[in-house]
């Protein structure tokens, strides 16, 4: 229970503090329409004013949240300052985009809420109109301001109208509409599926955020919603007077006046004027980074369609596990993609290793003439574009005395990056690292897409062997899936020294690991101590992990389980 | 954008277009506007719209997403053969079944947003996309090949005992040993 408190207290805590403030803005501005100033226009509407309204200040809160997760540069710089004081509290900056997506979902909410209300809104001002008849206190207050055109209570003018018109024609229903219209396509095209499959279409039409956020400044700036004013209040007072509508205004000793209205100003800029101005300057940060010379020092094609770019920028600086997101500007000039960052900081140059599964990367490869074999000229190859980096959870693995990586295929790219990072400083200048033992493995559905990543496991085999430093370093490849002409040819070699796939001398095993086993040991070994578990690789595997992280905490080891989501 | 289904958004478009038609129509029944008939047709439109759409294509190229408990639906949208199959049917059919919905406030939002899942219906009509149901794989019973009906009459040439015998002290050598040479 205790390591759920670790792993999961701060999250909690945000949602619960969030979901709180929610709540008290809903209950505050429904109750805040409940007041004496809005008597007549309750009287037009009833609760539905109230319904409308306190959705509306919830999504002035929620709007002014959802810019502040996806400034990246922003979070970078705070999750550094934030790390010498607390790991926690840095790691939960991590989960920036599941926050982005419960705010963006809580909009959805609120927005279906405030457009029923308003749908009824609408009716009961329309209804009001329709029914001209003097003795009826709702027609009488519609036709009030009939003359200036300025003191009146009722949006909805005539009768000689209907609700759709009206819509069309004020700027709250012609800002509402094209708000909402956005939402809708915006969430429409952000579903997994879709997501996974097209970014481009994702990404593109998220920026119709862009009309979503200007429409929302100016949906109030018609004042549509109307309540008495204080002067007339001092005049009209709504509990006593209510009842002598009939008499309002006249000379013969009436002591109600006729009640004059206005609206208030619009609000909303006020909540997300300052996230705005944060993203633009985030933006730019964005811009002026992808600005600076990035030069591209070594292409090498890896087998499974794996895209090696080593480059250089002046003034990078990088920590283990990094990322960095990457334009190609003769490829595509709106896109920038994520790519963890393989090389380590001791690295004079910083290296992504690009898997090509779609149109940009496929047509990357072709700009770095990644299907060519022979040597090309420099200026052959494209000017790229690099934002970052930016920081993740792999930063924390030095951090912990026992570390367990996992990484699933193409996952174990930070991984690369740390193992590379260990290598130097251990081996190289025989540092002392607060790390102690790392337990790594890696899970690959394919033999190929080993021989990379095999390569720097051997090289790191070897110094280790070199300089007597044997267990520090525990590392388990498993092969999750191979083809029966395949497992033939392990079965004959199964005696020899080195593993017939990677040339390692530490076999490959074969299927999926124990969990629970390998767990176990690591408890069983380790007493008294924090075991990081690192994880980059698919949900299911992380959830399977993070059952078990909280599973074998007990008594005094505790694992922490970390999760790199892209 | 080369690669993209548009099929596949104009699926996500359409299924939210049908509940939001159907909401709308809900609330305008029940709080019975003027011209809650329109909110009545917008209910059964929208039920419709959804019961159509929820039943997910299968792609073309990459792995096919199922809904959850969707295989119902795929047989009855199925049955209809080329006016399910062809997405100008249900461009056409989307915009048809919208514009009754925009004469009534509620329902507004609905046909805008089925007006424009039928748009990128048609994108995807124009770039030859059409329905396909996701059925699961039946499996095929493989029928071993008709050069394994008779086994060998007589056993395998082999030398005389001398040569026959193993070298122990390097099995694994020994396997790739052969006493009378193979080539020719």
């Amino acid at each position: 229970m205790g390591n759920f408190a670790a792993n999961e207290g701060l999250s909690i805590f945000v949602i619960l503090v969030w979901l709180g403030i929610n709540a008290f803005l809903f209950v505050h501005f429904y109750m805040a329409f409940l007041l004496e100033r809005w008597f007549y226009t309750r009287v037009l509407l009833g609760h539905a004013l109230s319904w409308a309204r306190a959705p509306a200040a919830c999504l002035n809160f929620n709007c002014m949240l959802i810019l502040l997760p996806v400034c990246r540069n922003l979070l970078s710089f705070l999750r550094g300052t934030i790390q010498c004081c607390s790991r926690t509290a840095a790691r939960q900056l991590d989960r920036n985009i599941t926050f982005h997506k419960l705010v963006a979902y809580m909009i959805a909410f609120h927005t279906a809420v405030h457009i029923i209300a308003h749908l009824f809104n609408f009716e009961y001002f329309m209804d009001a109109q329709l029914n001209r008849n003097s003795s009826f206190l709702p027609f009488v207050l519609s036709e009030i301001g009939s003359g200036d055109n300025a003191s009146f209570l009722n949006p909805i003018r005539t009768n000689d109208t209907n609700p759709t018109f009206v819509l069309f024609t004020t700027i709250a229903g012609v800002t509402g509409v094209a708000i909402t219209l956005a939402l809708i396509l915006i969430i429409t095209s952000s579903m997994e599926v879709i997501r996974r499959s097209y970014f481009e279409v994702f990404w593109y039409t998220h920026h119709l955020f862009i009309i979503f956020f200007i429409g929302l400044a100016f949906h109030g700036a018609g004042r549509i919603v109307r309540g008495q004013t204080f002067d007339s209040l001092s005049t009209n007072e709504p509990e006593e007077c209510s009842s002598k509508f009939e008499e309002w205004g006249n000379d013969n000793g009436s002591t109600c006046a006729v009640p004059r209205f206005a609206g208030n100003p619009p609000q909303t800029w006020k909540w997300v004027l300052g996230p705005m101005i944060l993203y633009v300057c985030e933006r730019i940060v964005r811009f002026y980074r992808s600005n600076q010379k990035v030069v591209i020092t070594k292409v090498v094609m890896h087998p499974s369609k794996t895209l090696e770019l080593q480059m250089k920028r002046k003034g990078f600086h990088m920590e283990v596990g990094q990322y960095v997101f990457i334009q190609c500007p003769s490829v595509s000039r709106l896109e920038w993609h994520p790519f963890t960052l393989t090389s380590a900081p001791e690295e004079d140059y910083f290296s992504a290793h690009i898997r090509i599964v779609g149109d940009w990367t496929e047509a990357l490869h072709e700009a770095c003439a990644g299907d060519k074999t022979q040597p090309q000229d420099a200026w052959k190859l494209p000017k790229l574009a690099i934002d970052g980096p930016f920081g993740t959870a792999s930063e924390d693995v030095f951090g912990y005395e026992v570390v367990m990586l996992v990484g699933a295929g193409i996952g174990v790219t930070p991984f690369a990056s740390i193992l590379k990072s260990v290598w130097y400083k251990r081996i190289q200048n025989n540092q002392d690292v607060f790390t102690k033992k790392i337990y790594f493995y890696w899970l690959c559905p394919e033999t190929q897409a080993f021989e990379w990543f095999a390569d720097l496991l051997q090289s790191l085999e070897a110094q280790m062997t070199e300089k007597g430093v044997t267990d520090f370093l525990s590392y388990n490849i498993y092969l999750t899936r191979w083809k029966e002409t395949e497992a033939a040819h392990f079965r004959v070699h199964h005696e020899a020294e080195n593993d017939p796939i990677t040339g390692l001398k530490q076999k490959t095993l074969y299927g999926k690991p124990n969990w629970d086993n390998e767990f176990g040991n690591v408890a069983a070994k380790h007493p008294g101590t924090k075991v990081g578990v690192f994880l980059c690789g698919p949900p299911q595997l992380g959830k399977s992990l993070e059952k078990q992280s909280l599973s074998h905490t007990e008594g005094d080891v505790k694992f922490i389980f970390n999760k790199e989501n892209f | 954008m080369g690669k993209i289904e548009w099929a596949m958004w104009a699926n996500e478009q359409a299924l939210a277009s049908g509940l939001i038609l159907l909401t709308g129509g809900i609330v305008g029944v029940a709080g019975q506007f003027r011209g809650w008939q329109f909110a009545a047709y917008a209910i059964a439109a929208g039920a419709f719209v959804c019961l159509l759409e929820y039943p997910r294509s299968k792609r073309t190229k990459g792995t096919s997403v199922e809904r959850t408990g969707q295989y119902c639906f795929t047989v009855c949208v199925k049955s209809f053969g080329p006016l399910t199959r062809n997405y100008y049917v249900r461009a056409f059919l989307h915009a048809a079944l919208s514009v009754p919905a925009g004469f009534l406030l509620a329902t507004v939002l609905g046909c805008v947003c089925l007006g424009i899942a039928s748009i990128i219906y048609l994108a995807a009509a124009i770039r030859g996309e059409h329905w396909e149901p996701i059925l699961p794989k039946k499996e095929i019973a493989r029928k071993p090949d008709d050069s394994m009906k008779n086994p060998p009459q007589n056993p395998p040439p082999r030398p005389p005992p001398e040569t026959r015998r193993k070298r122990v002290d390097d099995l694994e050598g020994a396997a790739y040993d052969n006493p009378i040479p193979v080539d020719e």
